[in-house]
């Protein structure tokens, strides 16, 4: 069989994702795509690839797959337990594995969601345009299930030597999710969008690809709940008439009938979608020239990705090691050697 | 109408074109005409645009353009959305439809309550001349509009939990096709054989919006056969 991963085990929402579909909103194609862009392009810096690539992004847990494919460069982008082969290995840096291998992503000690990223990407047929499965949609690869095969492309596979990242030089920031208010912001009270802006909401358990449905206090409506059907931009912070926040994300309907007090700036709905049932969420209103500016800086960040890494040394003891030499100073000695 | 577009922002990457609150053909088809007006104009960071009933949402890329130069674009097409003759550019269908019996087991009901025979509802279907107003809710599901007054009815009480792709639908004042099996409330009053959607077609939607419906009735057992013979490249009906 051609160069595969083989799932011997899945995770609760296991999907192939990239940047999801362009220019099929208009007709009712949820754009899907990576929850988490930033996490999913350092996964894929890890191994070489483009930031835009598929991947697989995994919740909450992950899956544990046998390698099919002789020199398989994985990575693991997220604070998730690992093992290769039964062993503890690292997360956010990439591993080299030879066929027969298992590479086993565990449960998260911090954030819902990581991503893996092969080299070389996976080999899937895009579905107008994209790879991201849309599970209501039935567009791409379907949820990840024991048993799946998942397809690599290797033409494209880089050859350099494995990668490590700092992942605390790419946390994402704290403090409350940034929104841009409107479009339909006229129909909340002043004492409603005070409301929003000023409480700690939670996120509940109704948390998906599609939003988040948050609890807390009633948002005030100026004027019914109801609007004629418009479109649905990603972030758009939907109040129903129970009168609590509903934040849309990659797999949201195109579009809906309740107003939109807001919208949740890219770079944080992100962060949004790193968040657990029961996290405090809170909102801070931005104006739009700091947004595209928060945007900005955030694509500045994805870009800048591959100047970040560093070799990855094969196990944790020769990284202090060779971290313990430097600092002792030994080089000259390493030097003589050399001349030896 | 008259006031022209109205600007709202959408987030840092999204540009909401008001052009009224109602779900109105005339208001429709301004829509349309000026989001083909924008798709002609190129204009640079757009990434797409997704027009509705009464608005049409600009997608851009904040690294290529800003929310208030698309402002200038847009309000420089307006004067010509307007002034372009009425009907759009969309195309015309004619999707043949087997109504009533198993393909569409609400015929009777709506027949029933509307006070109508079966027959008057189907030929009241067949004499409108309907727009898509605009796709959503699944891929290439469209929203018809404008439906007879005579045959308005609210929703069923109990949604169905499974309609097949291809039923033709009513509910308020709107028809509509689906696209992919899925729960509904609408009511069911026929079928058709023809490939609304199809992902892996070159042309994946049939309808787009603006575009312009008329159903035509055919016999049940003809459903049967052109389901068969309708090749996968055959937009057509």
């Amino acid at each position: 069989m051609s160069p595969h991963l083989a799932a011997i085990a899945a995770g609760p929402m296991s999907t192939v994702q990239d940047l999801g579909r362009r220019g099929y909103q208009r007709f009712g194609v949820s754009v899907a795509g990576a929850l988490d862009p930033l996490r999913l392009a350092v996964a894929n810096a890890l191994v070489g690839n483009p930031p835009d690539m598929a991947g697989i992004e995994i919740t909450l847990a992950g899956d544990r797959y046998r390698i099919e494919a002789d020199n398989c460069l994985l990575a693991l982008a997220g604070d998730f337990d690992l093992a290769i082969d039964g062993r503890p290995a690292a997360p956010w840096r990439g591993h080299r594995l030879e066929r027969g291998q298992v590479f086993a992503v565990g449960a998260a000690r911090a954030g819902a969601r990581g991503y893996v990223a092969v080299a070389g990407g996976l080999g899937f047929a895009p579905m107008l345009g994209s790879l991201s499965c849309h599970v209501r949609n039935r567009l791409g690869p379907p949820r990840l299930l024991a048993g799946a095969v998942l397809p690599l492309s290797r033409d494209r596979a880089p050859k350099g030597p494995a990668q490590a990242i700092d992942p605390s030089a790419i946390a994402a920031g704290e403090g409350p999710l940034r929104v841009v208010l409107g479009p339909q912001d006229d129909y909340f009270t002043a004492a409603g969008i005070e409301t929003f802006l000023a409480v700690e909401y939670r996120v509940s358990r109704a948390a998906d690809r599609m939003g988040y449905r948050l609890e807390g206090p009633r948002i005030e409506h100026a004027k019914g709940y109801n609007i004629v059907s418009d479109p649905i931009p990603a972030g758009a912070i939907q109040v129903p008439g129970a009168g609590t926040p509903i934040v849309l994300l990659a797999d949201r309907q195109t579009t809906g009938g309740y107003p939109k007090i807001g919208i949740v700036i890219a770079p944080d709905q992100g962060r949004l979608a790193q968040m657990k049932p029961g996290d405090a969420v809170r909102f801070a209103a931005i104006g739009r020239a700091e947004a595209a500016e928060a945007h900005r800086a955030w694509r500045a960040r994805i870009a800048a990705l591959p100047g970040m890494l560093r070799p990855a040394v094969e196990d944790a003891t020769k990284l202090l090691d060779s971290a313990r030499l430097l600092s002792l100073n030994l080089i000259d000695g390493a030097v003589a050697e050399d001349r030896a | 109408m008259a006031d022209g577009p109205k600007f709202l922002p959408a987030g840092e990457s999204g540009l909401l074109v008001e052009l009224g609150d109602a779900i109105d053909p005339a208001l429709n088809a301004l829509v349309h005409r000026l989001d083909g007006l924008i798709g002609q104009a190129r204009l640079a960071g757009v990434i797409e645009t997704v027009p509705t009933y009464r608005s049409l949402l600009v997608v851009f890329d904040p690294l290529a353009t800003e929310s208030a130069r698309l402002e200038d674009s847009v309000r420089a097409l307006w004067p010509r959305a307007q002034a372009s003759e009425a009907g759009g550019q969309g195309r015309r269908w004619f999707v043949p439809v087997a109504f009533g019996g198993e393909l569409g087991m609400d015929l009777d009901d709506v027949a029933r309550r509307t006070g109508l025979s079966a027959a008057e509802v189907v030929a009241r279907h067949e004499a409108t001349d309907y727009i898509v107003y605009m796709l959503g809710f699944a891929p290439g599901f469209a929203y018809l509009g404008t439906l007879d007054e005579k045959l308005r009815l609210p929703r069923r009480e109990t949604p169905r939990l499974a309609v097949p792709p291809g039923a033709i639908m009513q509910g308020g004042a709107q028809a509509c096709v689906s696209t992919l099996e899925m729960p509904s409330g609408w009511h069911v009053l026929g079928r058709t054989p023809s490939p609304i959607y199809d992902p892996g077609r070159e042309r994946p939607f049939l309808l787009a919006p603006g575009d312009r419906v008329r159903f035509v009735s055919i016999p049940a057992g003809e459903f049967e056969n052109r389901a068969k013979a309708l090749p996968d490249s055959e937009a057509l009906a």
